[in-house]
């Protein structure tokens, strides 16, 4: 047989298992919103210890940056983002997940070129887009004349 | 206590990530990308008003996923903008996700010397 | 003497003997289906060593040194090693013979490395260059992640069609002259075939259509009917690529199913979450050089195809959006009895 790539693509797709769908979205739900409440019950620890609400959200972001950079390193993070999916990379849990896994990954690379470089092989993108889309949004906020001070 | 504030975060959290999964699953874009757009969009969404009345009914539902991360880039930027004008623009939004970003980079440092990776079973 | 039959087969007509054979694996293939099968199986994927490199490398040594044993030989005494894994440069295989003292040929097939190996080294042993030589090939779970996917501790998912890399080696020595009764009759290299799959995680059906273009190439050659062999094993085509490859030959009137196994598919059992299977050049190597291999020498199977497959990609060409081709090159391994 003359195989052409428009039917062995069918072919494949038909033979090809897809992912269970309805339980992934399921699991990611439940681990997602799970890490969500916890991050709740965060902020609300460190609005009840005195902090105002900007502050507050600064310091649950760095607390649930510990938390998950603290399962990475116990090996639980992968454990859980095996069933969890979209459910642990979309918190900012799953952003230290990117950061602290590829620094232990690469040490054996030494501490600058390993650690250090590889540090944001997954999360730079992240934060260079991130970033450039603020300063954009901050220039237009400029040219719409919202700047005030100098 | 209010315990619907646990309620909202829990759905509007879980729901965040479970529409994450179906581009996951179902379309070719990578974790990498779909991290990114929501970065991006999160920072869009709020530049339109669109997010803080989301973040007011969710609270860390709508600040811990990463929509969250552009939503307090954006918020900075607009804080800085409107106290120092230009220089606002560049400094407003790492201004605004610092403690997220500082933490990740030395606690990634941190775990990396105490930690090594394990293989998987 | 080589001939060349059909299209492409070689036959060498003085069937270098496969004088020995070992393979080494590590703990979750050791705890495998096949787990009784292999020479070593460590307790630790580490190796003991400091980078998952140097874990590799230690076990392709490991099963290296294994299988010159049983041969009874030094590693002075080869006169060639062909080696090769996944990483680049082939790290895994210089560092595992940078010390042998011993003319070395580094390999790369992907996970058809071991066919490539053994059927590069039919012909140069046919030919005279080499009175011994050695074949290997290995892999590991941790070294090849950290090239081609994520670091280990990463939480990512993985798809129901990806292939869990095996931590695994094997290494056969061949010779002119031997005493063993299992030998090399035939070779077919074979061609890459690209059909478009660009899917990193499916890559049993990017090498499919390369296992169906020279598995029936080898049967047109031969004038041969599957049945006229015990046994006809794909390097690790897992059980997407596997049920592909049936369906088209097939299509063909060929039915391949009554003596067909793949190494992927073979390596883990149903309940140790490897999705489609097994893959990387470990895998097929060790499957090869541990059960397939001995189970010759009982005389449970006295005709073999053992064809690798391997995908011709690297995250490089992934990222640039080229479509992934795959390979297979084919050795046909008997059993004489006299």
């Amino acid at each position: 047989m003359k195989l052409d790539k428009q039917s062995y693509q069918r072919l494949l797709e038909q033979k090809s298992p897809p992912s269970p769908l309805p339980l992934d979205c399921l699991k990611a739900f439940l681990f997602g919103g799970a890490i969500c409440t916890v991050g709740e019950t965060v902020s609300n620890f460190w609005q009840w210890r005195g902090l105002e609400t900007t502050d507050a959200a600064a310091a649950t972001s760095i607390t649930m940056v510990f938390l998950g950079a603290l399962l990475t390193c116990l090996h639980l993070y992968e454990k859980m983002a095996k069933h969890a999916g979209a459910g642990t990379i979309v918190p900012i849990t799953g952003f230290a997940n990117s950061i602290v896994s590829p620094a232990m990954e690469f040490k054996s690379e030494g501490l600058v070129l390993g650690v250090g470089a590889k540090l944001f092989v997954i999360a730079g993108p992240v934060l260079t887009y991130g970033i450039s889309a603020s300063v954009i949004y901050g220039l237009i906020l400029v040219l719409l004349g919202g700047g005030g001070g100098a | 206590m209010n315990w619907m504030e646990y309620v909202n975060a829990f759905w509007v959290g879980g729901a965040i990530c479970a529409i994450c999964q179906v581009f996951i699953d179902r379309t070719k874009l990578t974790p990498a990308r779909i991290l990114v757009s929501l970065v991006v969009l999160g920072v869009a969404l709020q530049a339109l008003g669109l997010y803080q009345p989301v973040v007011d009914y969710a609270g860390a539902g709508a600040t811990i996923p990463l929509l969250g991360f552009g939503y307090s880039l954006a918020k900075g930027v607009a804080k800085a903008v409107a106290e120092t004008g230009l220089l606002g623009a560049f400094t407003g939004g790492v201004t605004g996700a610092a403690g997220g970003i500082a933490a990740a980079i030395v606690f990634g440092c941190l775990f990396a010397l105490i930690a090594r990776p394990k293989s998987r079973s | 003497m080589i001939e060349r039959i059909g299209q492409r087969t070689l036959h060498l007509t003085s069937r270098p003997y496969l004088m020995a054979h070992a393979a080494a694996v590590g703990k979750k293939e050791g705890e495998g289906p096949l787990g009784a099968y292999f020479d070593f199986v460590t307790e630790d994927d580490r190796m003991k060593q400091k980078s998952w490199e140097l874990a590799e490398s230690a076990l392709q040594k490991t099963a290296i040194n294994l299988a010159l044993h049983k041969a009874g030989l030094q590693r002075g005494e080869l006169d060639v090693i062909l080696a090769g894994d996944l990483l680049n440069q082939c790290t895994g295989s210089f560092l595992a013979s940078v010390d042998s003292d011993t003319p070395y040929l580094g390999q790369y097939g992907a996970c058809s490395t071991m066919a490539q190996g053994l059927a590069l080294g039919g012909c140069l042993v046919e030919g005279g260059a080499a009175r011994r030589l050695l074949a290997a090939a290995s892999s590991h779970f941790c070294s090849a992640e950290r090239q081609y996917r994520f670091p280990l501790a990463y939480g990512g998912q993985r798809a129901p069609t990806a292939q869990w890399t095996a931590t695994a080696a094997g290494a056969a020595v061949l010779g002119a002259r031997g005493t063993g009764r299992i030998r090399l009759t035939h070779v077919l290299f074979g061609k890459m075939v690209e059909l478009g799959v660009k899917d990193a995680n499916n890559m049993g059906a990017a090498m499919a259509p390369a296992a169906y273009d020279t598995l029936s190439t080898l049967l047109a050659d031969l004038g041969a009917q599957p049945t006229d062999f015990d046994c006809i094993v794909t390097g690790d085509l897992g059980h997407v690529g596997a049920d592909l490859l049936l369906t088209l030959l097939r299509t063909d009137g060929i039915d391949l199913s009554p003596v067909y196994s793949d190494c992927g598919s073979l390596l883990f059992g149903d309940e140790q979450d490897a999705h489609a299977g097994a893959s990387g050049c470990g895998c097929s190597a060790a499957v090869l050089c541990g059960p397939l291999l001995r189970d010759m020498q009982a005389g449970k199977i006295r005709r073999l195809v053992f064809a690798g497959t391997g995908a011709m990609m690297s995250p490089t060409s992934v990222q640039q959006g080229q479509p992934i081709a795959g390979i297979c090159h084919a050795v046909v391994i008997e059993r004489s009895d006299a």
